[in-house]
């Protein structure tokens, strides 16, 4: 999810003023309004649509939604000489694919320089997912000299002045030295040659994903014509990212210009034609639940700058968002608009049904309040002094199950109840007593027959809090519970060190073990500040 | 004015301490009262007032006192004098000492001592010269009590009727370690009412014979007959009690779940940690999604889980490539480690998806299921986020569902918890496709809320399942605040804080 935010005035200078009719219409097409100000717009851009992500390219799909549908067609040039690209093969270990266009006629200023750069960033920061994916790189055209190498080398053999800084250092240097290079250094930093762009005076343009060459450059207001390449793993995403840059160029006023790319075989980029996908009207109607002619669909998918040619859908090529004709399903819904359909309810007739094991937890939640307990509810996620330490277990290491990298001190599972029935009664030495609390629920367990080697089962427990409270009370308790749901229990001496010796029992129904009851030893009141005695029981409900 | 009649009820209605303290209502203060009735404790004798106070006998005036008294030094001094009194004397007695010598022979402690020099040196009544202490007063300021002295001999005194020198020597003793204490009292003053002054006259004999309370020995013996039974000030208030119940979050639940089944939807249960595979790539989510990064998600460590059957793996496998006819899928190559990483479920889609994989093997649809359970995200917590909350969901399997379907579903859902109104609008999921996102108005704040997704299974996801692409509807709001709303719980910390107090309080889920 980001955020786009647009110049107000230069949106309604393309589309009108954006009164509060044209706000809802922009949240219906699938970009919802996060903010309008006198001198600004901010929209939410949904990750499926990067081509939205800069004013030229929200314009483009707005004006085509809300004034001129169809298709919209952008022309390329066909290379000049020496507009060529060659991949050395050096450079196919680190970073395998780029592609190129040149674009020449810009006139820029200011606002136009601070909307390429923004363009940049969010395509790096979303489509891109953070440069891991692909890097972005545009040069002045008059600062280099054609054709361009993108080749590797090892990293010392690699000396450029980075922007901003104040002299030449090599490769290892940038990434140690240069912000850039301490931000994003991590995606070279094993490898053995790092990637460069040189031109044919073998000067450096760049070190993708890194930082361009203080020498080149940036695009500045006298710029009139830009380099543009798009390197990184996945040549699919590289393309569709070219496009999309290209094609914001062009409605800036640009004219793209084609470049070779040589790399096993030399292929033309940008590669601006419209995609072909077929698709079935009988299909998109059977999605959506309408009877719309073709004429129709091709209609609402020209709203969207979709249109139809015999029986495929032609896309325009800065589109990621089409995988399968279901996307184009959408595309028609939204042109039709989400608020038109009308909603139908079929008769399919089922018979509801409540999950068995929660109907019999709230039988026991039921009876347990007839007993005057409190049902508490508390986190799946826990901590080691919780689960472990504040209740006298001391080697905890096998059971315990732990979470990589939480943001909170709760990072491992609970592997009891009991532990949090304590840790809650410590956080209530305030309130009046005698408090008498059960909580029913999930713990976590290592058990290598399961699908993750985590095992999941409910358990129960209740603890009684007051100057009286014993083992006598606690048994009672399960005695009910045992006449209430017809079961037959047994208690059989064990040793706990949560509890107080001679005073704790085994749970057996059916001859397997299923629990535990006693009275909480008083080291474990002391290390929880408990002022009362505790008599408490977990049991499993796996029976 | 009272009638005859109402008197003799409000005598019939006197406690039998309520009897005993009425001939002292001129008392003025509690402690005076005490005083005069030593029988009773200052608990049962205000008790006693407040009864008199509801029935508009006595008024009571509480006031907060702050009281000096002396501390335990305090009390220690009165016996032995102070630190500083000690020292001068000595002083006096040798003419000239060292403060070694002092020290000693006056047994103060080390802090003591300082303070009884200072206190000396400031009232420059002596001098040290060459370590040696000598009296540079008159015999006369000597020998004078100090104000401190003075004032402590007055004590106890409260702290808001101190004339000046008194609160010069506080000011100066209160610094000092233990000498003076503050308490804080409570004063409790009353007077009469024109009805108390007439009680006070009144024969109060009568009620001296009336049953407080029916024994099983008076049931037995008949000795109520006859007789009358104090009369009860019903109005007056009670202390609360509490019974035991549900958590409020689990009765919310409870009545979600209703809604659901009421519409013939089955429950559908599973674990909460899960492999990558159900929880992203069965649901057609990159595997380079940022969501899927330790930021977002809790990992278990030192896990992997065993993927299914080979058959769904190459299927999921496949739609991800790009290789399920008609779709591009995600372009890269899909990688089975990602999918092996044990994880706390993000959403309960999982389960939905694995029920999928149960349906399909004997085509059991058309289906409705729904689920409602914790699911988990690696969040820091504030008001508004929690790594920890509830999220419900259904989905209709249906060969001839379609979109329209979904909106009627989400309509009636909706309308049973209460939202009338609702608008939706496109949004975007991996898995689903169209996606919308459903506002609702809200009926009391009178404003629209998002409350949650919905949307159409993608066919990368179905396909795999069922070999042919059949329609899924899916939606489910997110639940934990539409519960705090109801409890009017701002902050999402409060709700599984677990606070005795508050859950004896808390009002019963009643939708």
């Amino acid at each position: 999810m980001t955020i786009l935010t647009l110049n107000r005035q230069q949106l309604e200078y393309k589309i009108g003023a954006i009164d509060e009719n044209i706000q809802n219409k922009i949240s219906m097409f699938g970009t919802p309004i996060e903010e309008v100000t006198d001198t600004e717009v901010s929209v939410e851009i949904f990750p499926n649509r990067p081509d939205l992500l800069s004013q030229p390219g929200f314009e483009r799909a707005l004006l085509t939604f809300l004034k001129k549908p169809g298709i919209r067609k952008y022309k390329t040039e066909k290379p000049e000489k020496n507009f060529k690209v060659i991949i050395d093969k050096s450079v196919k270990k680190v970073r395998p694919h780029t592609v190129c266009a040149i674009v020449k006629n810009l006139t820029l200023t200011n606002e136009k320089i601070k909307e390429i750069i923004d363009i940049q960033e969010k395509l790096h920061g979303s489509y891109g997912r953070n440069r891991k994916k692909l890097a972005i790189g545009i040069y002045p055209l008059e600062a280099i000299k054609l054709p361009i190498t993108f080749k590797a080398l090892p990293p010392e053999e690699i000396k450029f002045q980075p922007l901003e800084f104040p002299k030449k250092i090599n490769g290892k240097q940038i990434l140690s030295q240069h912000p850039a290079g301490r931000d994003y250094g991590n995606l070279l930093k094993d490898k053995e040659v790092y990637p460069i762009f040189i031109d044919a005076n073998n000067e450096i343009l760049s070190m993708p994903p890194i930082i361009n060459s203080h020498k080149t450059g940036k695009v500045s207001t006298k710029t009139k014509a830009v380099f543009i390449e798009c390197s990184g793993f996945h040549s699919e995403y590289l393309k569709k990212t070219l496009n999309m840059i290209v094609c914001a160029f062009a409605d800036l006023g640009g004219k793209i210009y084609e470049m070779e790319i040589q790399d096993k075989k030399t292929e033309i980029f940008p590669q601006l034609e419209p995609e072909r996908m077929p698709f079935s009207i009988e299909n998109i109607n059977k999605t959506l639940g309408l009877k719309l002619s073709e004429k129709e669909i091709k209609k609402l998918l020209e709203k969207m700058g979709i249109t139809i040619e015999k029986n495929n859908a032609l896309i325009p090529a800065y589109r990621t968002d089409i995988l399968h004709e279901i996307d184009l399903a959408e595309e028609v819904a939204i042109a039709y608009g989400y608020d038109n359909f009308e909603p139908e309810i079929p008769a399919i007739s089922t018979i509801g049904h409540e999950d068995d094991l929660a109907v019999q937890k709230r039988k026991i939640a039921e009876i347990l309040a007839g007993l005057n307990l409190l049902e508490i509810s508390t986190f799946h996620l826990s901590t080691k002094e919780k689960q472990y330490k504040k209740i006298n277990i001391k080697e905890f290491h096998p059971q315990m199950i732990e979470v990589l990298d939480s943001k909170t001190e709760n990072n491992i599972l609970r592997t009891s109840l009991l532990s949090h029935n304590i840790s809650t009664l410590s956080e209530n030495s305030d309130a009046e007593y005698p408090q008498k609390i059960f909580e029913l629920g999930k713990i976590f367990y290592h058990d290598n027959n399961t699908e993750t080697g985590i095992g999941e089962k409910e358990n129960l427990s209740i603890s009684l809090c007051h100057e009286k409270a014993n083992f006598t009370e606690i048994k009672q308790i399960l005695d009910y519970l045992s006449r209430m749901l017809d079961f037959k229990y047994e208690i059989q001496e064990t040793e706990n060190p949560t509890f107080i010796t001679g005073r704790i029992g085994k749970i057996i129904i059916n001859e397997k073990e299923v629990g535990i009851l006693g009275e909480i030893s008083p080291l474990v009141l002391k290390n929880n500040k408990i002022k009362m005695p505790v008599s408490s029981l977990e049991i499993s409900l796996d029976f | 004015m009272l009638e005859k009649k109402d008197i003799t009820k409000i005598i019939e209605s006197l406690s039998p301490n309520e009897r005993k303290i009425i001939p002292h209502l001129e008392s003025k203060t509690l402690n005076m009262l005490n005083t005069v009735l030593a029988e009773l404790d200052k608990v049962a004798l205000l008790r006693a007032l407040e009864f008199l106070s509801n029935k508009k006998a006595v008024e009571i005036k509480q006031s907060n006192q702050q009281i000096i008294e002396l501390g335990i030094n305090g009390l220690n001094y009165k016996i032995k004098g102070l630190p500083e009194r000690r020292l001068i004397n000595l002083v006096v007695k040798n003419r000239s000492i060292s403060l070694q010598e002092a020290q000693k022979q006056s047994k103060l402690i080390d802090n003591e001592f300082k303070a009884a020099l200072g206190a000396l040196k400031k009232k420059a009544l002596i001098n040290l010269v060459n370590g040696n202490l000598l009296l540079s007063g008159t015999k006369e300021e000597i020998s004078k009590k100090s104000l401190e002295e003075l004032f402590l001999e007055t004590l106890p005194k409260d702290l808001n009727e101190l004339q000046p020198e008194e609160k010069f020597a506080f000011q100066s003793l209160k610094s000092r370690k233990n000498i003076i204490d503050i308490q804080n009292k409570q004063l409790v003053r009353f007077e009469p009412t024109e009805l108390g002054k007439t009680l006070m006259k009144s024969d109060l004999s009568q009620s001296e014979n009336m049953i407080e309370a029916i024994t099983p020995t008076i049931i037995k013996s008949g000795a109520w007959k006859g007789k009358k039974f104090r009369r009860y000030d019903i109005t007056s208030p009670i202390p609360k009690i509490y019974g035991g119940k549900r958590h409020f979050v689990n009765q919310a639940t409870d009545y979600a779940k209703k809604i659901w089944t009421d519409m013939g939807f089955k429950e559908m249960t599973g674990n909460m940690i899960q492999s990558g595979f159900w929880v992203f790539d069965a649901l057609f989510t990159a595997q380079d999604h940022p969501v899927r990064e330790m930021q977002d998600t809790f990992f278990i460590k030192n896990k992997e889980a065993k993927l299914p059957d080979k058959k769904i793996v190459e299927g999921i496998k496949a739609a991800h490539e790009g290789k399920i006819k008609g779709s591009k899928g995600w372009q890269y190559n899909w990688n089975e480690e990602d999918a092996k990483k044990v994880l706390m479920r993000t959403h309960t889609t999982a389960l939905s998806i694995q029920t999928l994989v149960e349906i399909a093997k004997n085509k059991e649809f058309p289906a409705k299921y729904f689920a409602l359970g914790k699911c988990f995200r690696n969040e820091t917590i504030d008001w508004s986020h929690g790594f920890e909350f509830n999220q419900t969901e259904g989905i209709v399997v249906d060969e001839n569902a379609n979109f329209r379907q979904l909106l009627g579903y989400l309509k009636e859902f909706f309308s049973k918890m209460g939202y009338e109104k609702i608008r939706i609008r496109p949004a975007y999921f991996a898995y689903t496709e169209p996606s919308l996102e459903i506002d609702a108005f809200h009926p009391i704040h009178k404003q629209w809320v998002e409350l949650g997704g919905a949307g159409m299974f993608r066919p990368e996801v179905t396909i795999p399942i069922f070999g042919k692409h059949i329609p899924v509807l899916a939606w489910g709001p997110g639940f934990d605040r539409i519960i705090m709303e109801f409890f009017k719980i701002n902050d999402l910390r409060d709700m599984y804080k677990n606070d005795i107090n508050k859950l004896r309080k808390i009002k019963v889920w009643d939708k």
